[in-house]
């Protein structure tokens, strides 16, 4: 079955005018003043992992809408106790619940589920494939602060190889002709992730990623991650963390972005974090009215 | 060993057929004349007279009774994926009249007892059946089990499949041990250590889908290892299952140059598809070892042709609905295979790659026989076992998974337009297909 109109499972097969489309509509969300486009309409978070902004942002926006939100979450339901993806995903379909908002630890999650339940279903993270909200918020985020994608470069630093994050990324400013430059040691950067999408390269210089560059995109580096893969964490440090310094490589109206939650100290420093160039605080702004616009387009309302 | 006898006296003489018998050198019209389950004659045709009963065979390619080396069963423990009776069915189906099943069942098929359990009539075989067994006590890789009393109960080889003989000592000592008792070792080559949480191949599509990848040094590590200690073991025999990578079919032809004992097979889904196939995380394109790259099916080719590799088994894995319906990362790895090889090897290497219908004959037949020294298989030469498999190497058709004969239904083939069709299988000078 194919999934049902108004899903949006990840940025890989959504085309730029769809694109371009919802980000339109985001600009005339406001979360200030309430548009009952989903009044009557129930949203369930079924969120799998465990998610403070992301399921907080769809909520809000959800509820600004005048829907019915439901949260599920893994402990204490039926989830916890062995129930399968698609008899969960076929109970809410019989409650009644008209939007599926899901994260998920294994990729391709939201997709099982689309392709059994006859409800549009919205991947709200699944494993490390996609974010699409994620990246349709920071290309929001973007384009407030910047003319259009045009000649842009995008400079994403981190560990990317466990970032959903910087793969939604990767499609979309790849489908926009931006240039992208995947920065990190080859633990975290393979030199495969270059063949995710048109225009993107890696690169294990940070000068080389930051030289000129438009936008900076901080992932979060997790320590257990590092410790389980034998980097040296003062090592990263040293080559990777962004700094006031190595900020001026960049262009002079360079901004920085980060999916959050940040870590001080170690992907960037607080001077950084709090610095006039840094857009993180806009971007947890922007995912209201976003997956509004995505929330309205799940039930045919994003005219 | 076969679980079939025929009504002793009867004969059924297959007439105007063309016979292909790699092991016997034979590619050429030819009549044969089944009874008493064995081959009873071989003559140019119209030449033998007086049989109970005829096959016509004009237009279709005689071939030895075709055998797989790789084959999951569930019995016992997991009858509601597949069970002995309907595996084998499909087997028929198939054109092969030997299965050489795996002991990953529950419980692992460890012991002698269980090794007669298999080939007890009750399990309703169609086809002839060989238990491979556990290499280790329930496969946990630790204690060897007992080779000579597994093997005196029928075991044709021993392997831990599923999982990988790993501890370097205990396959040396395997190896050994089966040196002695002319046994062979399969591996399911794997370092484990490399592939935890992994779904499918380390490439370009696992970075995509966001999938931890399994390198092909994981398997081809473990292949260098073994076939170094193989070279070093006199009389050892070493079998390499479902090789998949480029780097593992290079230390293959090293222990084969240096006359090793080393034997390999390689599975249809191996030499048909690639890692990009996997899709948008269609299950069914989930199997262990995994779909590779590109370069490595090239490599995969080049070995069928060049005789490197051994025999084409299925690694037929079923599993139901609810196996495979679920995350890819927690899906069961495996599809089916019985009722889709022959057409397969006929599409994708007699049609596309040239390569001769006696090669593709041999992988099934003659290779697969020495592999595990299944002697009076794999020929059809007077005296051995009247198993034969006839087919149409032209028939189109689709191949529609809702009409398998197994239990299951995993397969990435479904609607598939193949050539190359079973037409009859014999088994003991039985026709078991069509049933
Ligand atoms: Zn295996």
């Amino acid at each position: 079955m194919n999934p049902a109109r108004g899903s949006l499972l990840g940025i890989e097969h959504l085309d730029t005018a769809e694109i371009l489309k919802i980000l339109k509509f985001a600009r005339r969300m406001n979360p200030d003043k309430p548009r009952p486009l989903l009044k009557g309409k129930r949203v369930v978070l079924l969120f799998y992992e465990a998610s403070t902004r992301t399921r907080s942002s769809f909520e809000i926006a959800a509820k600004v809408m005048g829907a019915h939100t439901v949260l599920i979450q893994s402990a204490g339901s039926s989830i916890e106790k062995g129930e399968s993806l698609l008899d969960t995903g076929y109970t809410l379909r019989a409650v009644g619940a008209d939007i599926i908002v899901i994260r998920h630890p294994n990729a391709g999650a939201p997709l099982v589920m689309a392709q059994h339940i006859d409800v549009p279903v919205i991947n709200a993270g699944d494993g490390l494939h996609e974010h699409p909200s994620q990246a349709l918020l920071d290309a929001y985020t973007i384009l407030r602060n910047k003319k259009s994608f045009k000649g842009l470069q995008v400079s994403i630093v981190g560990d990317i190889f466990h970032s959903r994050v910087a793969r939604s990324a990767c499609h979309l400013l790849g489908k926009f002709g931006v240039k992208v430059i995947l920065c990190g040691p080859p633990e975290l950067v393979p030199d495969i992730a270059a063949t995710i999408a048109p225009g993107v390269r890696v690169t294990r210089h940070l000068e080389d990623a930051l030289r000129g560059t438009d936008v900076i995109m901080l992932l979060r580096v997790q320590k257990e991650r590092l410790a389980g893969m034998q980097i040296d964490l003062p090592d990263y440090i040293s080559r990777y963390q962004m700094t006031t310094a190595r900020l001026k490589m960049a262009k002079k109206d360079a901004i920085v972005l980060h999916p959050g939650p940040i870590i001080r100290g170690l992907e960037l420093t607080s001077e950084i974090a709090d610095g006039a160039q840094t857009r993180i605080l806009d971007e947890v702004h922007n995912g209201v009215p976003t997956r509004m616009a995505i929330l309205a387009r799940a039930v045919g309302r994003m005219r | 060993m076969g679980n079939h006898k025929s009504k002793s006296g009867s004969s059924l003489l297959i007439k105007g057929g063309h016979l292909i018998d790699p092991a016997a050198r034979i590619d050429a019209p030819m009549d044969i004349l089944l009874k008493d389950g064995r081959v009873a004659e071989v003559a140019a045709p119209n030449q033998i007279k007086g049989a109970d009963e005829k096959f016509d065979a004009r237009g279709l390619i005689v071939a030895p009774g075709f055998i797989d080396l790789h084959v999951h069963l569930r019995e016992p423990g997991q009858v509601y994926k597949e069970t002995i009776a309907t595996g084998t069915a499909a087997a028929a189906a198939g054109g092969f009249t030997s299965v050489c099943i795996m002991p990953n069942t529950a419980p692992v098929v460890d012991s002698p007892e269980w090794v007669h359990w298999l080939r007890e009539p009750e399990r309703g075989a169609q086809v002839s059946v060989f238990p491979i067994a556990a290499a280790t006590l329930a496969s946990k890789g630790a204690i060897l089990t007992d080779f000579r009393a597994l093997q005196r109960a029928g075991a044709i080889a021993v392997t831990d499949d599923g999982k990988p003989i790993l501890d370097d000592d205990i396959m040396r000592e395997a190896l050994t041990r089966g040196a002695e008792l002319n046994l062979p070792i399969v591996q399911h080559a794997e370092d484990v250590r490399m592939t935890e949480n992994c779904a499918m191949h380390a490439g370009a599509k696992s970075f995509r889908l966001g999938l931890r990848g399994m390198t092909a040094a994981a398997e081809a590590s473990v292949v260098e290892r073994d076939v170094h200690l193989a070279m070093q073991i006199a009389k050892s025999r070493y079998h390499v299952a479902h090789l998949s990578t480029a780097d593992a079919l290079k230390a293959v032809r090293r222990g084969k140059r240096a006359n090793a004992r080393v034997t390999c097979e390689v599975t249809p889904h191996h030499f048909s598809l690639t890692d990009e196939d996997v899709g948008d995380y269609d299950t069914n394109y989930k199997m262990n070892p995994p779909l590779r790259s590109a370069s490595d099916l090239e490599a995969i080719l080049a070995a069928l042709a060049d005789g490197t590799v051994d025999a084409i088994a299925t690694d037929h894995a079923p599993h139901a609905a609810h196996d495979k319906e679920i995350e890819f990362e927690r899906a069961a790895f495996g599809i089916t295979g019985l009722e889709t090889a022959l057409a397969l090897a006929i599409t994708k290497l007699h049609r596309e790659k040239r390569m001769p219908l006696a090669r593709v004959v041999e992988l099934f037949t003659a290779g697969p026989a020495r592999c595990f020294d299944l002697r009076g298989r794999g020929s059809l030469g007077r005296g051995c076992h009247a198993d034969v498999t006839i087919f149409d190497p032209k028939k189109k058709w689709i191949f529609e998974r809702a009409k398998s004969l197994s239990k299951s239904r995993n397969t990435p083939f479904d609607g598939w337009k193949l050539t190359g069709r079973v037409v009859a299988t014999i088994v003991s000078g039985k026709i078991v297909y069509p049933a």
